[in-house]
């Protein structure tokens, strides 16, 4: 049940970057690999230890669990398990399980003779959690930087963070980031559709073709950037926003401690206005 | 490492430019030549133009360009005509709207009334061109996903600028035109309403948000990574699977147990960018007409988390019922 009718001809050996034929098997649908041996292990202890901090703190409420770095007077330094040393180990076996699952996917690329683009993709992702988890905190001096485990706790690490910065919305990375998303939204909302609209005319009219995709943004905006370079255009927009985030973010303490607003004095002052 | 990985077009082969496809009797004629840019066609199409201008397209056109206008010379009368100050101070100044004296009532041109103005024919502006997204679509014979897709942020929009501030009674709700100053409109909003993290509807918009994002991440990836059977040509691989389609569909099920289809991905991209802007003017439109403080809602709803005491008790003058 777990194979779809033409899945067979692809299962074949081999592709493996670690553990030669080891670990070359299928588990239902899901392609194991050394590095889905890994995952597995790193997901489940990071999620044991998540259920181990909600046993111990105060509430079995999913919205408001939370899982707290170490204080930031523990700097650097491991802290007791209760006290954040639990997060400290959920942050490594995060890392551990993403990055399992990054080069699981290589192993997956190179299995059906496809480039590597998704798996970069992700390394994005988790160069940005990285960067928010580890990068940020070690710059800053003290895990306790870091963000939390929780539902609503997160959110609460998000806004006391720009807050410290006094307005978050003049930090320039941050405005690029926020239109890099917004621009990749638009963008999907524009393939999908078009995709959509060419093969779903309408009752009894004819599949349409890439001519007329071409056609119908030409006639609207004068420009269709066309099928193949929508997906590297959305693909870069996504990457984009991903990667002005983790700029935004890392610059904002390490490198600014300032509120954001006052960070644009330097334009109101320039030279060039004296005249 | 020398393989092409399919990020850049390498060689652009260059024949006869084309009009497109032919238009249905009792359209216009499209206007301009269609040239090459070739830096264009190392991502793209290196094709520009032409474009069809029709009279929906005209007249938003003129509806939009006012408007930008009137924005444009009222930022310049706030600086007392100095075009020197209009560029250095362009990210701070703002076509305003009425102060909350006025309500609903039409105010002076100089206290909001060139703002209503603008509104109108931006929305005026807005409206048309969806009508042109949604007629364009037709004339071609292709279905109207892109022009409900555009429906969808235009309901933001709405929220934004004309619903929410209707129902609250007065334009002065309103965003500002401006750069700075609506950013300042977005966190002004959160405050007042007590943290517009605790709204669910905002949260899901979000979740939209970057679910759009990780979706073109993941879909542009998997197309390029099969760019060498011919994935890009989905709508062909749609009617007619081809190795492509079923190496794109086995890499997620094979990595996540799970796989979209060649036309299925592209309803996935379509409910997820349109729900961003769909969820989140529920989100706005509830703000300040049915719920004051989300803070507070969310602390009734149990969902606000509670965290050890490191600094004195501060009482949440809303809680006090003192209102801002």
């Amino acid at each position: 049940m777990s194979m779809l009718s033409f899945e067979r001809q692809y299962r074949v050996r081999g592709g493996t970057l670690f553990g030669g034929d080891l670990f070359d098997f299928w588990v239902g649908p899901f392609y194991v690999g050394f590095f889905g041996v890994t995952t597995l292990f790193f997901a489940l202890s990071g999620t044991m230890m998540i259920m181990w901090g909600a046993a111990m703190g105060p509430t079995w409420n999913p919205w408001q669990i939370n899982i707290a770095p170490p204080d930031i007077s523990y700097g650097l330094r491991f802290a007791p398990m209760m006290e954040g040393g639990l997060w400290q180990l959920i942050t490594v076996c995060a890392i551990g399980a993403f990055v399992s699952w990054a080069l699981r996917e290589v192993e997956i690329c190179r299995k059906l003779g496809m480039g590597l683009h998704v798996p970069v993709a992700f390394g994005m992702a988790i160069l940005a959690y990285v960067s928010l988890q580890v990068v940020r905190p070690v710059l800053m001096g003290a895990w306790g930087h870091a963000f939390p485990y929780g539902i609503y706790s997160h959110l609460d690490w998000v806004s006391n963070t720009a807050y410290q910065y006094l307005h978050f919305h003049y930090n320039p990375w941050h405005m690029i980031a926020v239109t890099f998303f917004f621009a990749a939204t638009l963008a999907l909302s524009m393939h999908g559709g078009l995709v959509l609209s060419a093969t779903n005319p309408g009752k009894g009219q004819v599949v349409k073709s890439p001519e007329h995709e071409d056609t119908f943004f030409r006639d609207l905006i004068g420009y269709s950037v066309g099928t193949l370079g929508i997906h590297r255009l959305g693909l870069f927009l996504a990457l984009a926003g991903v990667w002005f985030g983790i700029v935004c973010i890392v610059v904002s303490g390490p490198f600014w401690t300032g509120a954001w607003p006052e960070w644009w004095g330097w334009w109101l002052n320039m030279p060039i206005w004296r005249t | 490492m020398a393989e092409y990985q399919n990020l850049f077009t390498s060689v652009q082969p260059v024949g006869p430019l084309h009009d497109g496809i032919e238009l249905p009797r009792g359209d216009d004629k499209r206007t301009g030549t269609p040239f090459l840019v070739h830096l264009l066609g190392r991502i793209g199409n290196a094709q520009i133009g032409p474009v069809y201008l029709g009279t929906l397209g005209v007249a938003s056109l003129v509806f939009g360009i006012a408007a930008f206008n009137i924005i444009g010379f009222n930022m310049l009368a706030s600086v007392d005509w100095n075009p020197i100050q209009l560029l250095r101070q362009l990210f701070w100044l703002a076509l305003e709207p009425p102060p909350p004296a006025y309500g609903l009532s039409i105010p002076p041109l100089a206290q909001g009334g060139w703002w209503l103005i603008v509104g109108f024919m931006l929305t005026v502006s807005i409206l048309l061109w969806w009508a042109r997204t949604y007629r364009r679509a037709r004339q071609l014979g292709l279905g109207t996903h892109v022009a409900w897709a555009f429906a969808a942020a235009i309901w933001l929009y709405l929220v934004c600028g004309f619903f929410r501030p209707v129902l609250m009674g007065s334009w002065s709700e309103a965003v500002p035109f401006g750069i700075f100053p609506h950013l300042d409109w977005v966190s002004a909003l959160s405050l007042r309403y007590g943290n517009l993290f605790y709204n669910p509807f905002h949260a899901l918009s979000i979740v939209f948000l970057y679910g759009s994002a990780l979706l073109f991440a993941m879909h542009g990836a998997t197309i390029l990574a099969v760019g060498r059977y011919g994935g890009e040509r989905e709508i062909e691989q749609i009617v007619d699977r081809g190795t492509a389609s079923e190496r794109a569909g086995l890499f997620w099920r094979w990595t996540m147990g799970f796989n979209a289809t060649m036309e299925s991905i592209h309803r996935w991209a379509w409910w997820f960018a349109v729900l961003c802007p769909l969820v989140g003017g529920i989100g706005i439109l509830l703000t300040g007409t049915v719920v004051d403080n989300w803070y507070l809602w969310s602390a009734k709803h149990h969902v606000v988390p509670a965290y050890p005491l490191v600094s004195p008790v501060v009482v949440d003058p809303a809680i006090l019922g003192v209102k801002p």
